[in-house]
């Protein structure tokens, strides 16, 4: 599989499966144009969403440039109102003050919210290993996590699964967990979010350790914010005693003016709706009502790597939207799995590469998972120009010069003397076209024999356009 | 009015009767096109790919190549979107040739302020608008008006039109299998509307989804916009 264009084996081989997968593809290809659709409707409705997506990006943008300040006036806010902050530098920090925290409660399970942060670092499998059983309570997650599965999108960690795969996993596995589902569940939605709501209503009224992210931080007064459409982050986050947030750097906002965009543009470009069923905001602690002791764990894990770059940070103003994905026609073919991150289809391809740098070869394979197309950048609510971001993450792998590229920048720098060499680059395309007779439709050989595995090799002309023209327009000047 | 060519390195060695379509309309329109035989490609597959440095000549060559000229055309919504938008961050000399140039259906409807253009072309239609035309370019509606003023022609929609076709540039050999399943649905898509010819502004995108449409057999062929445009009853295109 060496070659000049196959540098990058990881996502290619990893997405090859999936696109002859036909059940995950007619999975994927129904949910993603249900929710394309909706959202593009939820989105008309509003006769200033151009300002809103402009107002976000310079929200995001301001607070990013001074994110030192921000982050140390929410600290101060948090702390004043009875929480405590804790700061960690990486994945391994994170875990350990998380680990830390649950274990000096004496309890040996906790309920969280949905979470993109906490899987990230992979705290499920840091709490694991210390004998702390997590609950994942949103209803893709927690079939994500009985089918001992992986997340597939952000929004929908499940989306990968249809009704009747979500039902054979809800009988099969949730006895082992707790309750299990109810005798002769069928696959109607209806008697699913059933099972889920007995399933997780025990773990709920049981636990003392909540852990969850934010979707939000307002720093004028330590407040986090979680919007959800279930209301298990609801319960999580007010019945036990101890909570215990994990949040991405670049998630503070400085004031609740700064919020209101973001409640707007977050739903519609998520869910398709006007407004989420649950926005939970709280700040600190209040005595006799929800958990009394509160801790703020702040993550960077790569996030300040990315602020370091001029073009990648764009890529910090994302608010966890999905949009990018389900309109994006590579995830809706390659699926989740494919982008070997928690963060997968467009924002995966230059969130992760940032984060966790391009050292592996499926992170070096992200930035080339995409055909420019710009459907990401034009649905982003916070203008991310996601096209420009892979194209200059490309140039970072292309630098670093790995196996296959080394090949591929001769190859391209071959191509441009030709190309700067008119007179080369005539004698050439006569011989293509004297030769063309003797041309197959397949070929051989890097590029060309992926190119025709699928698709025929065009005939060439009898002779290129720059000889039709000197003979044609004898005498113009050219 | 005298216009630069900018025919584009595909349509010069796989597609030259692009260019010529291309020349034969617009000097029916009265324009008088030049050809400066220094052109040769943008630079975009570089740019890309990742290879900014090996993009720098042919920006350099490019701007000089057209210099003089206050309206350069080509038939190439991805080429025109490279120059556009990319080419202001190559210094402010080739920024200048961005306003000066024009996608092919931009020329004919902002310049020439024409979308009859005269022409002649008996088939059933469907289009296909490519992502740098339709996106960065923001086309719109020109493709559709210019095809909906030809005589004899009609324009069936395209289900999906807006999907990407899987081309990508190298995105194609990188990732054949997604860009080959985007294409395959494309394809369908095509076939879905009867039409007898795909028809799009971007021959790269053509060249992909033509590629399938010969392997597959589909009862269809892949056009592009400036031939239906330069064919008329006197002088029909093929």
């Amino acid at each position: 599989m060496s070659g000049v264009f196959m540098g990058m084996p990881a996502f290619p081989e990893a997405a090859r499966e999936a696109v002859r997968d036909e059940r995950l593809r007619a999975n994927l290809r129904h949910a993603t144009h249900t929710i394309r659709d909706k959202r593009a409707r939820a989105v008309a409705e509003l006769d200033d969403w151009a300002e809103l997506r402009e107002a976000g990006k310079r929200i995001k943008d301001r607070t990013l440039r001074h994110l030192d300040t921000y982050l140390l006036r929410l600290e101060e806010a948090v702390t004043a109102a009875g929480g405590t902050v804790h700061w960690a530098a990486d994945a391994a920090e994170a875990n350990r003050i998380v680990t830390d925290l649950v274990k000096a409660t004496g309890e040996s399970e906790v309920v969280k919210v949905k979470s993109m942060a906490t899987q990230e670092i992979g705290l499920n499998e840091a709490l694991e290993a210390e004998g702390i059983r997590a609950y994942e309570t949103d209803l893709a997650e927690l079939i994500v996590q009985l089918g001992e599965d992986r997340p597939s999108h952000i929004l929908v960690p499940a989306i990968h699964r249809n009704r009747g795969e979500i039902r054979d996993i809800f009988r099969e596995t949730m006895g082992g967990w707790g309750r299990p589902a109810p005798e002769g569940l069928s696959d109607s939605p209806a008697e699913l979010a059933e099972a889920a709501r007995l399933h997780l209503r025990e773990k709920f009224l049981r636990a003392k350790v909540g852990i969850s992210g934010a979707n939000f931080m307002v720093a004028e007064t330590g407040t986090l914010v979680v919007v959800e459409s279930e209301g298990n982050g609801r319960m999580c986050l007010t019945l036990p005693e101890t909570l215990i947030s994990v949040v991405g750097i670049e998630k503070v906002v400085p004031t609740w003016r700064d919020l209101e965009v973001f409640l707007q543009t977050l739903p519609r470009s998520s869910t398709a709706e006007r407004m989420n069923p649950y926005t939970s905001t709280w700040t600190g602690t209040t005595d006799d009502d929800g958990p009394s002791a509160f801790h703020l764990v702040l993550l960077d894990n790569g996030r300040t790597d990315a602020l370091a770059d001029e073009v990648g940070r764009q890529a910090l103003r994302c608010i966890r939207c999905s949009a990018c994905l389900n309109v994006c026609p590579v995830y809706e073919r390659a699926g989740g799995h494919a982008y070997g991150s928690v963060y997968p289809g467009p924002i995966g391809a230059i969130l992760t590469p940032q984060l966790r740098g391009t050292a592996s070869e499926v992170d070096a394979s992200l930035p080339y998972a995409s055909s420019l197309c710009g459907a990401c950048y034009e649905v982003c609510p916070v203008a991310i120009d996601i096209p420009e971001v892979l194209v200059h993450l490309r140039g970072r792998v292309a630098d670093r010069g790995g196996p296959g590229h080394r090949l591929e920048k001769a190859a391209v720098r071959a191509a441009t003397w030709v190309l700067d060499h008119p007179g080369v680059l005539a004698a050439g395309e006569r011989v293509a076209s004297r030769t063309r007779g003797l041309h197959p439709k397949r070929l051989p050989g890097p590029g060309a024999r992926q190119w025709s595995e699928s698709r025929d090799l065009p005939e060439l002309p009898a002779e290129p356009f720059r000889d039709w023209w000197k003979k044609n327009r004898p005498g113009d000047r050219a | 009015m005298r216009v630069a060519l900018f025919v584009t390195c595909v349509n010069d060695a796989v597609f030259p009767s692009t260019g010529v379509a291309t020349v034969r309309l617009l000097e029916r329109l009265g324009v008088e096109v030049d050809f400066p035989a220094a052109q040769t490609c943008c630079g975009q597959p570089q740019f890309n790919t990742g290879y900014r440095r090996e993009t720098v000549p042919l920006v350099r060559r490019t701007v000089r190549a057209f210099e003089g000229y206050d309206h350069v055309v080509v038939p190439s919504g991805s080429c025109a979107a490279m120059v556009r938008h990319h080419y202001p961050s190559f210094g402010p000399e080739a920024a200048a040739l961005g306003p000066r140039t024009y996608e092919l259906t931009e020329f004919l409807v902002d310049v020439l302020g024409v979308t009859d253009v005269g022409a002649h072309f008996p088939h059933r239609v469907t289009y296909h608008p490519s992502c740098h035309g339709l996106r960065m370019l923001g086309l719109g509606e020109r493709p559709r008006r210019l095809l909906e003023a030809v005589k004899g022609l009609e324009l069936v929609e395209l289900p999906g039109a807006e999907e990407c076709c899987g081309f990508g540039g190298t995105f194609a050999v990188k990732n054949p299998d997604v860009s080959a399943a985007m294409g395959a649905d494309k394809v369908a898509n095509a076939v879905s509307t009867g039409a007898g010819v795909l028809c799009g502004a971007d021959n790269s995108c053509l060249l992909h989804v033509g590629g399938m449409l010969s392997r597959q057999g589909a009862p269809l062929r892949a056009v592009h916009l400036a031939e239906i445009l330069a064919s008329t009853e006197e002088e029909p295109w093929r």
